[in-house]
């Protein structure tokens, strides 16, 4: 990259010529506020917070999209510049529903912060305030317009990354609001809830459908037997809340935490994934063999699944009929779990710790409910499930660490890393390839289908067969990859598709990572991280020496792709309403 | 070819045609068969000469005599009188083509309205008929096309318009040859032409009588540009509320095609060239570059931050020139008359003429060329006529919203690019509302406010929120509650939404209020200060009374009262409720002692 040599404040630099100037400026340590700007998603220059004096500008530029140019000189301090940053923000404040106290965003809200950093002490420039009706219809995410400041960051991540494009700006001038189209709910728009644009609002304008009420009540009751499984991408983000590092591993913390607040088991999601590869492996090697629908794809994801109804109905016959994970433990966990115990499955109740929206939707599907009653009674975001820890005043740090309950609390590596992208199908990997080639294999670690690239692709020889395999994360690679598929350009014997960028570990139920975080962390990468370092320390890493699985099996299942585990594993899908075309 | 002995040109544009032009249009013909002159005499279809307050507008050649506010009925008499018996009709003349004692006949060019133009752009308008390709190639039409893609390299034809001083005519003035240039320069192999004839200034439609009257010219320009910058698609960007313009620019577009102008193998000289027509939904912030050109792509019409400017990204990422109506209509003519005719018009740093739409408190309201240098003087009392009822002219607006007032004080500034700036204005479109004693200028500057507010796209915070409450203050002084902090806070908003808006739109969007603010800060105090308005404008501060000595209690004020405040009886004075009193002042205009008055 040829370099430029610019100057900032007075110091002289030398950048890449590709550089922002507020790219430049975080090289040479000069912070410079930003507040719609999101690294990669939204950079649009439209806030009005990152303005800076350009030398023979008239006006000011904002610095997270101005070009550096060879010999450019900046100022991003001075009376005039910190004046105007100010009125921007006291316009904004003025046009901003204000009651922080109550306010889901409370420590992690960006602009009370910058309100905090630009020392805002009264708002000169109060007037009409926007007030439009909250949207809390849709059964994972809450919108509050009256919160938003029109950022964008939603609807970059919306249209841009996740091509779904539920929501846009609607209205103009001070009547703009962020909205589905003609002032529709989010429930009425083909919005798929994977919660993206929770992750990325900087204000509290939108945030998950709180479920934390409905289990404090559950675990009050005392008819209720109320258990919980958390999935594999929660434990590594947990800590997150409660100020540890990015990356850091809490399965035992959050055991701990969880049987204190006093659900009755505490059961991992992973084994569930076990069963998921054991019941998915067997449909990819009996579609492999029997000429059926091919590529088979995954279908762990929600937010995929809903988005693969709206948008690619024409595959919905290449999803792989099972449940995702939670649900299937949800089906056993009433029948199996229940029988064994002597427990009324009516009398259960059954909590998912997520790091997932679109699960919150996905329970509610009329379907997914085997033994008559839901198989998931309540989800949990990650985030929910830290308010609750704090709620009841449990010191998360200081907890020692607990292991899951039996049975069905041993899980295997396989399942750990369905938490990152890549994971299933190497999970997938690991057991098609013993079942094929009839012995252990060593070499168990699928590199080909890691790392946070939106598309990768690997060839897998196993024996006489050489497996075709796509993996794509975010809903935007995920319709690339379709639509080569669908032209025919591509074809492949196993796909994965995760509906979020990175996968489960930056799912729509994760911490919120600020901007500048985001900036210079990548969250996903750190996330998966400690997926893998969980994986390699696991005794057992393939799904099918799971010996809970084996067990499960012998006493109750059968085998993978019985006719017991298709009632409760199994499901169906069906075309939905979508909009006639998004570009 | 058949020769005519008069022509009859009929404007036909957007004004007249509402005025019932195209009935005026067949009663000519039904006459003239009545008269066995249709051999004799042609009637044609016209563009705009200017004097729209006037119209409908007909002239008569080879004498130049102009009709004006010509009625359907009105034409047996010019038929019969006139082309006839060769005797003007002097009842419908246009008021400056009377000589001093009775003789008629001046030529239009000497009237007063004409007199200090100079017509380069609006050089066909009224004179061709727009819908006629030979008409405009009998004027000179495409030759210039012919002797840039004969004789002239793109180098040669941009340093043509660079030498020729042309700047941009929509707004900021930048110039054109050194756009051309930028353009020219960026490497890609995709370029776009784009005109912008969003024009949406309130009152201005300078852009809407060229491509109306003059549809050839800008295709010409485009085509010009085209080879210029080396681009083979154009696009106009056209207000969709223009829709004689769309239909005259699709005629032309069709008849350049069908002649060669256009279109693949232009002139078989192996240069091709296409434009395609964009309808704008009505957004006035289209009209800003890079929101007209992400509105082409398909998009909510909203300006991104620049760099990267439209000659290195423009549409779809492309290198791309854009220009307006007015500026490309200059094109052909510095190509033909070279561009030392051109830089002779005009001052040292404003080359040319500019089209103004004169309009609001002046005799003469319509359209003008005037050869920049024209002093504010020369437009308003010898081609404006001056102002109506023996008012005072207070102050002229300039540059739409995102100009300013000039006051009387600087009446004699020659108007060029940078006088304006320098006064607090700005050229702008070409938009001149001129304004006399009776104007309040807190008034207007809310009248320009409310119209940004409306028009902000929401993008950026300033502009969104913050001329919103520019506008709440106005609101606040002009209903007599304002407070001496509210001015300061006015210009606190105005000088800092300059500085930091997104785009042109709003960074320009407080100059009404700082012009006002400059020149007329006085009458802001006396609305905060002393809760009046001078110019007896603003309702809250006014109220209407009833002089008794003068009242004759004949109840007149009462009848018409539509909000029936006014009571008496015989014999005494009548008195307003003035709680109930809505100051729409016409018991004033109604009372016919003139006992009422208007209290400041």
């Amino acid at each position: 990259m040829k370099m430029v040599n610019i100057k900032i404040d007075g110091k002289e630099l030398q950048v890449p010529e590709n550089y922002t100037i507020l790219e430049a400026a975080r090289q040479a340590n000069i912070s410079i506020p930003t507040l719609c700007y999101l690294k990669g998603i939204n950079e649009i220059g439209a806030c009005r917070m990152c303005i800076v004096e350009v030398k023979g500008s008239r006006s000011f530029q904002a610095a997270c999209v101005y070009p550096v140019s060879e010999g450019l000189e900046v100022r991003t301090q001075s009376p005039a510049i910190r004046e105007a940053r100010k009125v921007t923000l006291e316009l904004i404040l003025s046009n901003h529903d204000r009651s922080c106290l109550t306010c889901v965003r409370s420590r992690t809200c960006e602009l009370q912060k910058l309100a905090e950093e630009l020392n805002i002490k009264d708002i000169r420039f109060n007037g009409e305030m926007q007030r439009k009706p909250m949207d809390d219809f849709s059964p994972s995410i809450v919108r509050d317009p009256n919160k938003c400041i029109l950022c964008r960051r939603c609807v970059s991540m919306c249209k841009n990354i996740q091509k779904v494009a539920a929501i846009d700006t609607v209205e103009r001038g001070f009547d703009t609001i962020v909205s589905p189209i003609y002032n529709l709910s989010l429930n009425e728009v083909p919005c798929v809830t994977c919660g993206q644009c929770i992750n990325v609002c900087p204000v509290g304008a939108l945030r998950e459908k709180d479920s934390t009420e409905i289990v404090w009540d559950a675990l009050a009751n005392k008819d209720l037997h109320l258990v919980v499984q958390t999935a594999p991408a929660v434990r590594v983000a947990l800590g997150e809340e409660f100020g540890m590092p990015i990356g850091t591993r809490v399965t035992g913390k959050m055991v701990a935490a969880l049987k204190q607040l006093g659900f009755a088991k505490v059961f991992d999601t992973d084994t569930a994934a076990d069963l998921t590869i054991l019941e998915e492996g067997t449909e990819l090697i009996n579609r492999i063999k029997e000429g059926g629908k091919l590529p088979l794809i995954t279908s762990c994801s929600p937010g995929w699944i809903k988005f693969c109804e709206h948008f690619y109905p024409e595959f919905l016959d290449n999803l792989s009929t099972c449940k995702s994970p939670h649900e299937m433990f949800g089906a056993l966990l009433k029948s199996y779990y229940a029988e064994k115990m002597g427990i009324d499955p009516a009398k259960m109740f059954v909590v998912s710790v997520m790091p997932c929206t679109a699960k919150k939707f996905e329970r509610q599907r009329p379907e997914l409910a085997s033994t008559g009653y839901p198989d998931v009674d309540a989800v949990l975001t990650t985030r929910e499930l830290a308010r609750m820890i704090r709620e009841a005043g449990i010191d998360f740090k200081s907890l020692p660490d607990e292991t899951f309950d039996d049975p069905m609390g041993e899980a295997t590596g396989a399942g750990v890393i369905f938490g990152a992208t890549g994971g299933v199908m190497e999970a997938a990997l690991r057991t098609v390839a013993d079942i094929l080639t009839g012995k252990s294999n060593e070499d168990i670690e699928y590199t080909e289908v890691r790392g946070i690239e939106g598309i990768k692709e690997a060839k897998i020889k196993i024996g006489d067969l050489e497996l075709k395999a796509a993996v794509a994360h975010g809903l935007g690679n995920a319709r690339k990859l379709l639509d080569r598929i669908k032209s025919g350009k591509a074809d492949y014997h196993f796909v994965e598709i995760m509906a979020c960028p990175g996968g489960c570990v930056n799912g729509g139920g994760q911490p919120i990572q600020i901007s500048e975080v985001r900036s210079v962390v990548d969250i996903s990468k750190e996330r998966a991280k400690a997926i893998y370092e969980e994986d390699r320390d696991m005794p057992i890493r393939k799904s099918h020496e799971n010996p809970q699985v084996q067990k499960l099996y012998k006493e109750y299942l059968g085998e993978p792709g019985s006719h017991k585990a298709h009632e409760l594993l199994h499901t169906h899908y069906a075309p939905r309403e979508s909009y006639p075309d998004i570009p | 070819m058949q020769i005519y002995r008069s022509h009859v040109l009929i404007c036909n544009d957007s004004t007249c045609a509402q005025l019932d032009s195209g009935k005026i249009m067949e009663e000519f013909g039904a006459q003239l068969k009545k008269n066995k002159l249709e051999n004799e005499v042609k009637v044609l279809t016209a563009g705009c000469p200017g004097m729209c307050e006037q119209g409908p507008v007909v002239v008569v050649y080879p004498e130049g005599t102009v009709y004006t506010m010509v009625k359907p009925e009105n034409v047996k008499e010019i038929v019969e009188e006139h082309l006839l018996k060769r005797k003007i009709v002097k009842r419908l003349l246009h008021k400056d083509m009377m000589e001093e004692g009775d003789t008629p006949a001046k030529a239009l060019d000497d009237t007063k309205y004409f007199k200090k133009q100079l017509r380069i752009a609006l050089r066909n308008c009224g004179i061709i008929n727009p819908e006629d390709i030979n008409e405009y190639i009998e004027h000179d039409g495409y030759k210039a096309l012919e002797k840039v893609l004969t004789g002239m390299t793109p180098l040669e034809v941009i340093d043509t318009v660079k030498k020729s001083g042309l700047r941009g005519r929509g707004g900021g003035g930048f110039p054109t040859g050194l756009k051309w240039e930028f353009a020219y320069k960026s490497q890609d192999d995709e370029k776009y032409v784009c005109c912008n004839a969003d024009e949406g200034d309130p009152g201005a439609f300078m852009d809407r009588s060229i491509l109306e009257g003059d549809p050839h010219s800008i295709i010409e320009a485009m085509t010009i540009a085209g080879y210029a910058i080396g681009s083979k698609q154009g696009f106009i960007y056209v207000r969709a509320e223009y829709p004689i313009a769309v239909k005259r620019l699709d005629i032309a577009i069709q008849q350049a095609k069908e002649h060669g102008f256009l279109g693949e193998n232009v002139l078989n000289t192996g240069f091709s060239f296409d434009i395609e027509l964009r309808l704008g939904a009505g957004a006035f912030v289209c009209g800003e570059e890079t929101a007209l050109m992400t509105s082409i792509e398909g998009k909510r019409g909203e300006p991104r931050p620049r760099p990267p400017f439209p000659a290195v990204k423009g549409l779809w990422q492309k290198p791309t020139l854009l220009n307006n109506v007015e500026t490309y209509a200059n094109i052909p003519v510095i190509i033909l008359k070279g561009p030392e005719w051109f830089a002779s018009i005009g001052t040292e740093k404003s080359k040319g003429t500019k089209v103004f739409a004169i309009g609001g408190k002046i005799n003469n309201t319509g359209l003008i060329e005037i050869p920049m240098g024209t002093t504010l003087r020369e437009v308003i009392f010898d081609i404006g006529g001056g102002i109506p009822n023996g008012k005072k002219f207070k102050a002229a607006q300039t540059g739409g919203p995102s100009g300013g007032c000039i006051p009387a004080s600087h009446m004699d500034t020659p108007i060029e690019y940078d006088t304006l700036v320098q006064l607090g204005s700005m050229m702008g479109s070409g938009g001149l509302i001129v304004m006399d004693e009776d104007t309040c200028m807190v008034d207007i500057a809310k009248f320009f406010l409310e119209f940004t507010v409306d028009e902000s796209c929401g993008k950026c915070p300033p502009c969104r929120i913050g001329t919103k409450r520019m506008l709440e203050i106005l609101e606040k002084i002009t209903s007599g509650k304002g407070t001496e902090e509210d001015i300061e806070k006015l210009e606190i908003l105005a000088n800092n939404i300059k500085l930091s808006a997104l785009c042109g739109l709003g960074q320009t969007a407080p100059n009404p209020v700082l012009s006002t603010l400059r020149y007329f800060r006085d009458e802001y105090e006396a609305h905060v200060k002393e809760k009046k308005c001078p110019a007896g404008v603003c309702k809250s501060m006014i109220h209407y009374v009833i002089n008794e000595a003068l009242c004759k209690s004949c109840g007149i004020c009462a009848r018409n009262c539509p909000v029936n405040c006014i009571s008496g009886q015989r014999g005494e004075p009548y008195v307003i409720a003035q709680e109930k009193c809505i100051k729409c002042g016409t018991c004033m205009v109604k009372c016919p002692f003139k006992a009422i008055f208007k209290n400041v």
